[in-house]
């Protein structure tokens, strides 16, 4: 059962329910109350031994959604940042980089559709999720919101979280890999500050690298500290405002979505 | 971080629960935390007496057991027990470290009734 808008069952499969209410043109609105419950009389004292995850349910929801995307070939990553390091840009000028590239975007935000107007006006479709109080997507979210994309075989997904360095590391959403943006004007220590989010991500982009004369940072200090929280991250320095290293962060997303590919074709 | 969710999946849970053993109440919960799994303990508590209000554990107890956090040392290649995320490799001194473990965040089991 879903705790947020009450549809759907104990199952899952593939995530595909249908609705009595409507949640409006590709966007949509999450932050209800939970469903009730149903007790069946027993009286004798017992021990249930469960050794089940918290965010079990969750983990379904993002097992169904990875399910559906590693059947179509499709590269999903689920964009994580703080508020203002830039992602929404950065998808932008993403998008605009790859061309006739199939793809669709997902957009977390608290409030407002202003994120997905911003990546509907490049010409790319886009789906605004908006949390209400939630500080994260989940796997739950992100399944209702791939049925209102039209999502090609070999696409790429773009998920942005919403913007928060904490509890989006802990929700599994079905991607392949989180991508954590770091901007050069928060700091070199907030990898050390937040390390969940750094030590969950595949790669880390270092964004903004043309303010960085003007903001006396140490971008090798940044990276030091990425690899003290996670030794096998990657890491590309870039801007999406001159295009400096996005050629880079393009090929990255190529190559792995052919490699995907590839996995989808066997 | 978000003890409310976190006290939602656990009511999803042993609502789950609840229907499959045939539950009356829930006397007691009992969770697993891993020492990296950023849960704040006091939050937790807090969220879980106002979301499991009106569910078969509505007034249950909640026990949380501590799990320690493991991680691998990129410097000399030993896994290690470390207590703080950031915390130097015991065995050599080096700060590139990897968890492994000590991100649970389980239910490890319901007394009911």
């Amino acid at each position: 059962m879903c705790t947020v808008c009450g549809c759907g069952t104990d199952q899952v499969e593939g995530h595909s329910h249908s609705h009595s209410h409507h949640h409006g043109p590709g966007d949509i609105h999450f932050g209800q109350g939970p469903a009730g419950t149903e007790v069946a009389g027993m009286t004798q004292e017992r021990l249930i031994e469960i050794e089940t995850g918290i965010l079990s349910k969750n983990d379904c929801y993002a097992a169904a959604n990875r399910q559906v995307l590693n059947q179509m070939g499709t590269f999903a990553v689920n964009l994580v940042s703080s508020p203002g390091s830039g992602k929404t840009t950065l998808l932008c000028k993403t998008i605009e980089a790859l061309g006739d590239q199939p793809l669709a975007v997902i957009e977390g935000d608290q409030q407002t559709a202003n994120d997905a107007d911003r990546i509907r006006a490049t010409g790319a479709q886009a789906v605004q999720v908006n949390t209400g109080k939630g500080c994260h997507l989940d796997g739950h979210m992100v399944g209702h919101a791939m049925e209102h994309l039209d999502i090609a075989p070999g696409s790429l997904l773009f998920i942005e979280n919403v913007g928060n360095l904490v509890c989006p590391a802990g929700f599994d959403l079905g991607e392949d890999c989180k991508i954590a943006i770091l901007s050069v004007t928060e700091g070199e220590d907030k990898p050390l500050k937040y390390p969940d989010m750094f030590t969950a991500s595949k790669l880390a982009l270092l964004n903004k690298i043309d303010l960085a004369p003007h903001c006396d940072v140490d971008l090798d200090l940044y990276e030091a500290n990425l690899r003290r929280v996670n030794p096998q991250i990657e890491i590309i320095r870039l801007s999406a405002r001159t295009g400096e290293g996005m050629d880079q962060w393009v090929a990255w997303l190529t190559d792995n979505l052919a490699v995907k590919s590839v996995k989808a074709a066997e | 971080m978000h003890e409310m969710s976190l006290c939602e999946g656990i009511r999803d849970v042993i609502e789950d629960q609840a229907r499959i053993h045939a539950i009356k109440a829930v006397k007691r919960v009992r969770l697993e935390i891993g020492s990296f799994s950023g849960v704040e303990k006091k939050a937790l508590e807090f969220a879980f007496d106002v979301v499991m209000r009106g569910s078969v554990a509505e007034g249950a107890l909640l026990e949380m057991l501590d799990l320690p956090g493991r991680a691998m040392c990129y410097d000399c290649m030993k896994e290690v027990e470390i207590d703080d995320r950031l915390a130097p490799c015991p065995e050599c001194g080096g700060g590139k470290l990897m968890p492994v473990s000590g991100d649970e965040m389980r239910i490890k089991d319901l007394e009911v009734i």
